[in-house]
C-alpha cells in the first residue's frame, strides 16, 4: 500500500545551507514513524534526485537525525542565492515535491 | 572553575529589527540575565546588501529594538551586545548601526562605553592569503581567483567569540560588531567567565534565531538560555511559547547541511552525543555538545561583486490560447529579441519567471505543465549597464505584448500590466563572489576601538 510522506511526516521544509546549498528538512510525526521509515531505506540520493530532476551529482548529503526525529537532504542550488535567472533567494520554497512523495510501506 | 553557578542571556529577537513584545523582553530582565544579545545579520537576504552596503532591516525598527536594549542593559550595567550589524556587517553597515546606537545614548542621555569592532577584510589580505594558499572554497563554490577578489566591493569575514571577548574584558557596555558567526556575540561573555566552549556556542547557536526554536515559533519573540558548567536551559519569555525537544532539536537542523557536525570559526560542535530533555515550564535542557577545534584557525569569507545591472516587469495573461504554449512562445519572443540585440549591439540576458508553470522552482519544478487559468511573468532583463537592461527589458515586454502566436484570438495586447510604468530599473545586480575559509589569526583581523559616549 502507498503511504504518502505528509502522512506520517509533521515539517517538510527547505532553506538555503549558505547561498550554494539548498537544504531539505523532513520532520517524523514520532519516532515510531521516523524509524519505520528509516528502516525502508527508500530516500536514496537517486530517488531524490528523480523528485527534482537533477543529476544525482547534486545530491550531497542525505542524513538521518535522531534527536529531531528527522531526516535532511542537501543539494548542490541550480544557481547560486541571487544569482541571475535565480527564483527563490531564501530556498523556502524547494519543499514540494517530497509533500507528493508516495512509497511502499 | 571560577564561573558563576549558572550564566543567563538574554536574546531579543531572531534579526535585530525584526521586533519583539516589550512584555517579554521585561520578564527576560526580571530574570536578571548576565547578557543582552541579538544577531543582527545573515547572507539570507541575498548578496545584494553585502555588495550595496545598505541594511535589509528597517532603521526606524532597527532603533526601536536596540533603544530598549541598550536603555536597559545600561541601567542594570548588564553587556549589550550585537552581532553582524546592519545585517551584512561589512562597514558601511556597521556604521549605519553605530549611527543608531550614538542617536540612542543622546536621546537617553545614557553614558558608556562603546565597543566597536569592524570585520571588514582588506583586498591586499585576501589576495596575500590566496597566493600564500591559506584559501579554500566551501563547497559547491568555486576556487577563489584574483578577478573576484578585485571586484568585490566589501569582504567580511565571520568572526569567532575572541574578538567580542577582548572588547568584554576592556569593559565595555555595548559591543557592536560587524560581520559574526551568529552564536559569537551569545557565547563570548560566558568564555570569559570560563563556561565550556561546546555548550556556549550551541546555545548561541539557537539564541541567535531567538523565539524561532520554540513553538510556536516566531522570529519576534525573545528567548533566554542559561548556561551551566554540564548543560544549558531554553526557554520562552512569552506565555504562549514553550520549548520542547523536537523544538530545539529541530532548530538544529535549521539551515544546517549536517546537524552532527556544525563547523565555525576555529573549530566545529560536535554534536554526536549530545541530549534534548525536557523540564517542567516548557524548557529543554541540552547535554553533551563537545567543540572541537580545527587545527589551524578557519574563518569564513564572504564577498559580493557587482556584475551588472537589473530591470524587472511584472506582467501576467489570462489568454487559455497563450497559457497552453507559453512555453514555445518565450522561446519564439526571446529568439526576435535577440536578433535586435545583436544588430543593435545591446548586451543581456532575459530570465522569464512564470509564475503559475514554475516561476517559484525553475529547474526544479518536476511538473512539467500548467493547470493555471491565469500565469504571471516577470521579465528578468540583465545587462552590464542600467541603461541596457532598461532597453532589453522593454524590448522583450514590447515583443511579448503584441507577438502574434499560433491560433491567437485576442489580438489586441498579450499581457496585463498591473503598474505604469510596467518597467522597473532594479540597479546594480550583486553576486556571492566569495564564500571562502581563510587561514588566520582569531583577533588580527579585528581591531577593537573603544569610545566613551554620554
Amino acid at each position: 500500500m502507498k503511504t504518502k510522506l505528509t502522512d506520517i511526516a509533521r515539517v517538510i521544509r527547505s532553506k538555503n545551507s549558505g547561498p550554494f546549498e539548498l537544504t531539505l528538512d523532513v520532520m517524523f510525526k514520532s519516532r515510531a514513524e521516523f524509524d519505520a521509515f528509516r528502516a525502508l531505506g527508500v530516500l536514496t540520493p537517486k530517488l531524490v534526485a528523480g523528485l527534482y530532476g537533477v543529476p544525482e551529482s547534486y545530491i550531497l548529503k542525505i542524513l538521518y537525525f535522531e534527536p529531531a526525529n528527522a531526516v535532511k537532504m542537501t543539494l548542490r542550488r541550480p544557481l547560486p542565492s541571487g544569482a541571475p535567472g535565480d527564483s527563490d533567494i531564501y530556498g523556502a520554497q524547494q519543499h514540494a515535491p517530497l509533500m507528493a512523495f508516495e512509497f511502499e510501506a | 572553575m571560577s564561573a558563576k553557578k549558572e550564566f543567563r542571556i538574554l536574546s531579543t529577537t531572531a534579526i535585530l529589527g525584526y521586533g519583539y513584545p516589550l512584555e517579554s523582553f521585561e520578564r527576560g530582565m526580571a530574570r536578571k540575565p548576565h547578557l543582552i544579545a541579538v544577531d543582527a545579520g545573515s547572507t539570507d537576504p541575498g548578496p545584494y546588501y553585502l555588495g550595496s552596503g545598505k541594511s535589509f532591516t528597517d532603521r526606524s525598527c532597527v532603533k526601536r529594538d536596540l533603544r530598549y536594549m541598550i536603555r536597559a542593559g545600561v541601567q542594570s550595567n548588564i553587556p549589550v551586545v550585537v552581532g553582524s550589524a546592519g545585517g551584512a556587517g561589512a562597514r558601511p553597515h556597521l556604521d549605519w548601526c553605530l549611527e543608531i546606537v550614538r542617536e540612542i545614548a543622546r536621546e537617553e542621555k545614557l553614558s558608556f562605553k562603546l565597543g566597536v569592532i569592524p570585520a571588514d577584510v582588506s583586498k591586499e589580505t585576501v589576495l596575500a592569503a590566496l597566493r600564500g594558499g591559506k584559501i579554500k572554497p566551501m563547497d559547491q563554490v568555486p576556487p577563489l581567483t584574483e578577478a573576484v577578489v578585485a571586484d568585490c566591493t566589501h569582504i567580511v569575514a565571520q568572526m569567532g567569540p575572541e574578538p567580542l571577548m577582548e572588547a568584554l574584558k576592556l569593559g565595555c557596555q555595548v559591543v557592536v560588531a560587524g560581520r559574526c558567526y551568529d552564536p559569537a556575540v551569545f557565547a563570548a561573555l560566558a568564555l570569559i567567565e570560563g563556561y565550556p566552549e561546546g555548550l556556549a556556542v550551541h546555545l548561541g547557536k539557537i539564541l541567535e534565531c531567538a523565539a524561532i526554536a520554540a513553538t510556536p515559533g516566531s522570529g519576534a519573540d525573545c528567548a533566554m538560555g542559561t548556561l551551566t558548567e554540564d548543560s544549558f536551559i531554553l526557554e520562552a519569555l512569552n506565555p504562549v511559547r514553550k520549548f520542547t525537544v523536537e523544538s530545539a532539536a529541530a532548530h538544529t537542523l535549521y539551515e544546517k547541511s549536517d546537524p552532527w557536525h556544525l563547523p565555525g570559526p576555529g573549530g566545529e560542535l560536535n554534536l554526536e552525543q549530545c541530549s534534548f530533555t525536557e523540564l517542567p515550564g516548557g524548557r529543554v535542557e541540552v547535554k553533551g555538545t563537545r567543540f572541537v577545534p580545527t587545527p589551524s584557525y578557519m574563518l569564513k569569507l564572504e564577498g559580493a561583486r557587482c556584475t551588472g545591472y537589473r530591470t524587472a516587469c511584472i506582467a501576467g495573461t489570462r489568454d487559455p490560447v497563450m497559457i497552453g504554449q507559453i512555453g514555445p512562445i518565450l522561446e519564439t519572443v526571446q529568439g526576435q529579441v535577440d536578433r535586435i540585440l545583436k544588430d543593435e549591439k545591446v548586451g543581456g540576458k532575459i530570465f522569464a519567471h512564470v509564475y503559475g508553470k514554475n516561476g517559484v522552482m525553475g529547474a526544479l519544478e518536476p511538473l512539467k505543465t500548467t493547470a493555471a487559468h491565469e500565469l504571471c511573468i516577470v521579465i528578468e532583463a540583465v545587462a552590464p549597464t542600467q541603461a541596457e537592461a532598461d532597453s532589453l527589458c522593454g524590448i522583450f515586454r514590447s515583443t511579448l505584448l503584441h507577438y502574434g502566436y499560433p491560433g491567437r484570438i485576442s489580438t489586441a495586447g498579450n499581457l496585463a500590466f498591473p503598474f505604469s510604468p510596467s518597467d522597473m530599473p532594479l540597479g546594480k545586480l550583486f553576486e556571492f563572489g566569495i564564500y571562502h575559509l581563510m587561514e588566520a589569526s582569531p583577533t588580527a583581523l579585528f581591531p577593537v576601538t573603544v569610545e566613551e559616549l554620554g
